[in-house]
Formats: structure tokens, sequence, C-alpha cells
């Protein structure tokens, strides 16, 4: 080990900890110790990272609305978290008198322990990933789906409207953009062959004189990094598509009725459904952990991770601070109506690039089929507004 | 094209993002307990009780005549009145106010107490920092509380403080002309019956029209 | 058969149990998805990582939720005052035990059939992939068509009320 350069070693750095640590154990238990410690790295950095990311938050947004932002607590106000942690787990957890005391408890551990079971496939790092799976992206996705479940009972357990409003906002909202979420990720797994989220990363860690082969500097790649960002957001419910916790209309929609620490767990979900699928989002389109220019492939393969990472979150972010929230007959016409047809014309656009092997040409022809697409799409979906009183099909 | 306006709005805020570390202008708040913004002169919040010269008690402008008592809508003044009586701005002894107290927890800022003050003695204040751990007590001020001296209305409204102080002025000077005049009138009535003594009554004062 | 088999065994059947038992309809959907996430759960440890992922996938995330759906729009959500059993229990008894019969005979024909086979098929997702576009792609496409078919029928339904209502 001594012989290995500088720069491989603190890539591997976690890696040789982590071997260090286990390997005072008998050989038997070493496995499970290694998993163990894998797991509650894992459970560490992203809570830890979701808290530096609130106090970023608030500062950003107030940054983009000409504010300061938090700056009391602690240096520049960078121990607000803390506070806000101490605060939520002093707080009284109430639940109401006719809620499913049971459902209701369970609701934010199912959210919780779903999300972070998506971190399971994510490599994070070269050799940095929990359980190297074959079907990986479908591990991630099932868990992804799972959340829906829990969101669905922390809005019916706890008895009130808003909650339940709230819990099928979010049910209908997440529903429709799985399916483009799912189907902007399978142009990937065509173009890879593969369903492990290592074998799609090692795929793109490839480079052209400095220039890396990452998906997303390809036609069919940036058409679906569009749609996956859009499904993402809304997947996660931020704004514009936050309409299920709609602060003007539902109070605080499927969790209003959550307070104190399991309030705490709510958000944890949120931030780190964003944190997972913002990885997702990095490993599939962005080369992971690789490096952005080969000659900057020195720098530890973690550190591209997470600064992906970070720089998605920020883009979310900026997004909040800008874009208002859509209503929700805009949200499904936007889903149905544009998205999932998109996603599907690039998906034929990437068959076509699979089978027209090199050459400029395939270039020329997918770019043109999915801009004249995203144009024409855009224009017809532009021009044909309705204005007028709305029609309510079954609420009368 | 679909999308533009989302650009045009993340530029926006992008510029707000980085503008904001750069120009201390672009900044729309500031960092309230150590800086502030001057309230604005027409700004209200609570009334007060003006006072003239430099002891409160003795110059209080109110002369417990209860029309605020009785034209506040949410009932939040409590006056007691006096049983001796003090000279008044223009020298004219009037009865005070013994207490005079306004809940502020109940008071909804109408300034309608203002409006109906024949006596320019209760104004508007602009304070607003009046939190409190007693909810009760300290939420009910008394006179003392409530007195702030002239000058310190001429802080707060210049415009307005100096219209009152014209207008004061304008009937203190009346007051005293018709006090001159009168005395005039009685000084001049004197003369001509000193006069009338040794001679006969004939002249009339020209001053004395008036009345 | 090992002690994961049992515990994952002993999930699913109450989850299916459960689903039977409660009184409260939601409570029923709730459990039914812990059956499904069971049977997720038995796939996984049978080395089926595909069956597995598909099963949480569309069953957890998606037929769960829709039968949850179905109930709460169809006020179902109340609790049913009065037993559980329905009236013609007796008769449901018998037409489960005949399904029964029929799946465990059909179960263990085939195990005297089949050569015993100790070690998992390494059946990857490829292979998935390429069976089901090579060998299986007339059935795969039959079921799209048919799906497609229901998805149309269900819209056509909607618009339908629609036109009667106004």
């Amino acid at each position: 080990m001594a012989a290995a350069p500088i720069s491989v070693t603190l890539d591997q750095v976690f890696i040789v900890l982590r071997d260090w640590l286990t390997h005072f154990l008998p050989a038997a238990l070493q496995p499970f110790a290694a998993v163990v410690l894998e797991v509650v790295a894992i459970v560490c950095v992203f809570p830890g990272l979701f808290a530096l990311t609130t106090v970023f938050e608030r500062k950003g947004l107030g940054r983009m609305q000409n504010r300061l932002g938090p700056n009391r607590v602690g240096p520049f106000g960078f121990f607000q978290p803390i506070a806000d942690g101490i605060k939520s787990l002093t707080k009284e957890d109430i639940v109401p008198l006719n809620a499913d005391a049971v459902v209701h408890f369970l609701a934010p551990l199912v959210l919780v322990v779903a999300v972070f079971m998506g971190f399971a496939v994510l490599p994070m790092g070269r050799n940095m990933v929990l359980v190297d799976m074959d079907a990986g992206l479908l591990f991630f996705f099932a868990m992804g789906a799972s959340t829906e479940l829990s969101i669905f009972m922390a809005g019916w357990s706890s008895r009130n409207k808003y909650s339940i409003l709230g819990a099928m906002r979010a049910i209908a909202q997440m529903i429709s953009y799985e399916v483009p979420l799912l189907l902007s990720s399978v142009t990937v797994v065509m173009i890879a062959g593969s369903l492990s989220l290592t074998k799609i990363v090692e795929a793109q860690n490839q480079y052209t004189g400095i220039f890396p082969h990452w998906y997303v500097f390809t036609p069919w790649g940036l058409a679906s990094f569009v749609m996956f960002a859009i499904a993402a957001t809304a997947e996660t419910n931020r704004t514009p598509f936050d309409l299920p916790e709609g602060e003007s209309e539902l109070v605080a929609g499927y969790f209003t009725e959550y307070s104190g620490f399991k309030f705490a767990l709510f958000f944890l979900g949120e931030y780190l459904g964003m944190f997972s699928i913002s990885g997702l989002g990095a490993t599939l389109f962005w080369g992971g952990w690789s490096a952005p220019l080969s000659i900057l492939s020195w720098v530890p393969s973690w550190i591209w991770f997470f600064s992906k990472d970070m720089a998605a979150i920020f883009v979310f972010i900026w997004l909040r601070g800008t874009l208002p929230r859509l209503r929700q007959d805009q949200l499904m016409n936007f889903a149905w109506k544009f998205v999932l047809p998109f996603t599907l014309l690039n998906l034929v656009v990437t068959a076509l690039w699979r089978f027209m092997e090199g050459g400029w040409l395939r270039w020329v022809v997918c770019t043109a089929i999915l801009a004249g697409a995203y144009v024409l799409m855009g224009r017809t979906g532009m021009h044909r507004k309705h204005f007028g009183p709305r029609s309510y099909r079954y609420a009368e | 094209m679909l999308g533009e306006g989302i650009v045009k709005g993340m530029l926006e805020t992008a510029k707000n993002f980085a503008g904001s570390f750069v120009s201390e202008e672009r900044l729309t708040t500031v960092e309230y307990p150590e800086q502030r913004i001057p309230t604005a002169e027409d700004a209200r919040v609570f009334p007060f009780l003006v006072y003239d010269g430099p002891d409160w008690e003795a110059g209080l402008r109110c002369v417990a005549c209860q029309i605020c008592e009785k034209g506040c809508p949410p009932k939040c003044i409590y006056i007691e009145k006096s049983k001796d009586k003090k000279p008044d701005y223009v020298g004219k002894m009037q009865i005070y106010p013994a207490r005079f107290d306004i809940d502020v927890s109940v008071c909804m800022s109408c300034q309608i107490c203002v409006e109906v003050c024949p006596f320019e003695a209760i104004k508007m204040n602009t304070e607003f920092e009046l939190a409190t751990g007693d909810r009760f007590g300290g939420l009910l001020l008394d006179r003392h509380k409530l007195a702030r001296s002239n000058e310190y209305y001429h802080s707060i409204h210049p415009t307005e403080a100096a219209e009152v102080d014209a207008r004061l002025a304008e009937e203190k000077a009346k007051v005293e002309a018709k006090a001159k005049a009168a005395a005039e009138a009685a000084a001049a009535k004197a003369a001509a019956a000193a006069a009338a003594k040794p001679e006969a009554p004939k002249s009339e004062s020209p001053a004395a029209g008036g009345d | 058969m090992s002690v994961v088999f049992y515990g994952i065994a002993a999930l699913t059947v109450a989850g299916g149990l459960a689903a039977v038992l409660l009184k409260n309809t939601v409570h029923c959907a709730l459990a039914v998805a812990v059956a499904f996430a069971g049977l997720a759960l038995l796939f996984l440890s049978l080395d089926a990582q595909f069956v597995g992922f598909a099963q949480i996938l569309v069953y957890v995330g998606a037929v769960a939720i829709l039968i949850v759906f179905a109930i709460l729009l169809t006020r179902g959500a109340e609790p049913v005052t009065g037993g559980v059993f329905s009236k013609s229990w007796l008769v449901g008894l018998v037409i489960a035990a005949g399904v029964f019969a029929v799946l465990g005979w059909a179960v263990l024909q085939s195990a005297h059939a089949l050569p015993l086979v100790t070690a998992a098929p390494a059946v990857t997702v490829q292979d998935i992939g390429v069976a089901l576009v090579g060998r299986y792609v007339l059935p795969l496409e039959i079921v799209a068509l048919l799906l497609t078919a229901a998805t149309i029928g269900a819209v056509i339904v909607a618009l339908h009320e629609k036109e009667r209502t106004r």
C-alpha cells in the first residue's frame, strides 16, 4: 500500500479505513462488520448533509430574495440546524385524539427507512457502494415507490382533511411522475446495457481527449436528463411541484398533524429523498463519481460524487427561489401531455442512437428530432390555453 | 419557446443571489435590533399624553374631560378626575386626570381619541417595542408611562406637532388679547369713572365695543 | 429453509391473515401491502432479484395504492360494525379449500417431475430482457395490448360519465 500513489490512497481512504477497523475482528465477523460500518456511515453522513443543507437553503433563498438569511446562531448562522434539532427534539409530540395511533406512528418511520434504502445501491465513489446489485436501478425505484404508501399512511391516519388532501395530491403526483422518471432512466439502461449503477458509472468513466463520455453530453442524454430532473423534482415534492405541502392552501399537507420529532423525520425524509434522487441523476447522466476532465482524475472520486450531489441540491434550491407553485390540473397536464410523450419519443431516439453506430450523422438526426419535437410540443402546448371557469367533473 | 420564462426567472434570481453579496443596497431588509429604519412620520401605534414644560405631572395638557374615554371603541381608556385644579397652558384653572390608564392589549390603534380631543392632549406614539413578560400589568400603561414631552412629539411627528403648536399659540394669543382687552376696558372704565367723578360722564371707551 | 425463510413466511402469512381479519378496510389494505412486501422478500431470498423488485415496484408501489384509493373514493374507510365474516362464509371456505387443493396438487406433482435443484439458477436481468423480447415477445405484446385496451376503456368510462352529467 505504501507504494500506491497518494491520489489512489486518498481515493480509497474510506475503504482502507473500513478494512483497518474490521481487521481487529475475527475473520468470520469481518464482512458483517464491514456492512454495519458502511450503513452507519450512510446513516451519519446524509443526515449531516441534511442539517447543512437546511441552513444553506435558508441562506440561499434569502440571498435570492435579497435578504441575508439566518445568521444569528453561531458563526454566520451555521449552528442553526443544531438549534432546530434541539427544538424539534424537545417539542411535544402531539397525536390527534381521533388519529389512528399505530399508523400515525409508523408512517414517518416507513418513509425514512424506505428513503434510506435507496442509498444502498448508489455508488458514492470508486468501490464505494453498499450493495453492488445487478438490478440496482430497479431496487432504487422499488424503494422510491414504497415511500408513497407511507405518505398515504401519514395523510389518512391523521384524520384531518388537509392531511388527506395533501396525501391524495402527493400520491397522484408521484404516480404520474414516476412513469417519466422510469422511462427517462430506461434510456441510460438501453445504452449502458445494465441495470447495475456501478456498471453505468464505469461505462461513463471514459474520456475522448480530456472530455468524459457522460450521457448528458449526448442529445438523448440531455433530453433524458431534463425530463428526469422535472420528474425528480415532482417525486420529491419540491417547488414548483410542492402542491402536496402547499402551505397556503393545505397548512402542511400530509404532515399537518405531525409535531416534534416526527415532523423532523418527515423533513429528513424529504431531504434524503432529494439527496438520493440527485445522486441517482448524477450517476445516470453526469458520470457518478468520475471526474469531469481526465486531467482531474487525481481528485478523489467521492469528492466528485458529493459535489455533483450538492450542485443538484443547489439547483433544487434555486428552482425553489424562482418558480411559483403549479395548479393541480397544470401539474397533471404537464405530466401526461408533455413529459410523458417526450420521454416516449426519447426512448425511440435512444434506440435510433444505439443502432446508428458511430459517426456524426446520428448526432444530427437525434438532435434534430428531439429539438423539433420539443419546439413543436412546447408551441402547441403553450398556444392551447383554456381560460375561463374551471369545470369539476366529480365534485359538484 | 417552452422553458424560456423559467430560464429568465432563474437568471433573475441568480442575479439577486450574486448581487446580494456584492452590493449592500440590494438588501431590502436590515438586521433589526442593531440596525433600524426610522419610522415613517405618519406611523401610529398606541396613544400617549403630551405635556409641556419640564415637569410631566404639572404640564399634562389633559383636562380629564373624558371625551376620549367615551369615544374609545374598545373601551381601553380609564380616567379618574382630580378633586383639585391646576392651571392649564393658558393659565386657566382646570381639573386634571388623577388616573389615566390605557390598556394597550385592548387598544386597536384607531386614533379616535386623538381626533376627538379638543385639548391636543393625546397623540399617537410610534414606539412599538412594548413586549413584556407581564401581560396584565405590563400592558396597562398609567399616566406616567403615557406621558411624553412636547419635544418628543416634535421629534416623532414634526409636521403635525408644528401645526398643533401654531394652533395652540394662536389660541393662547387670542385669549391673551381678550384678557388684555378686558383689562384695558376695565382700566378705561376705571379711568372714565375717575374722570366722571369730577366731570360729567360723557365718554365711552372705544376698546370696550367688543364686549 | 432457514430462519430467514420462516421469518419472512410468517410475516407474509400474518399480513395476509390481517388483511382478511381486520375490521378497518384501510388497515386491511395496509396489511395487504405488508403481505406483498413479504412476498417480495421471499423472491429476493430465492435470488430472484428482478421479480422481487418488480413485486415491490408494482404491488407495493402501485397496486396497494390503487386499493387504498379505491377504498377512500368509495367511502369504505369507516370501520365496519359487527363481524368481519360474511354470511356465506361456508361457500367461501369450500371454494378456498378447492383452490388450495388444486394448487397444492399441482405443486406436489411438479416437485416429482422436476429434478431437485439445490443451487439457484443464475438468471440475470439481461436474460429476462432477452427472453421477454425474444421467445416470449408474442405473450408480452398481447399483455401490452390488453393493458392498453383497459386503459382506453377506463378513459372512455370516465368521459362518458362527464357527458351524462352535463
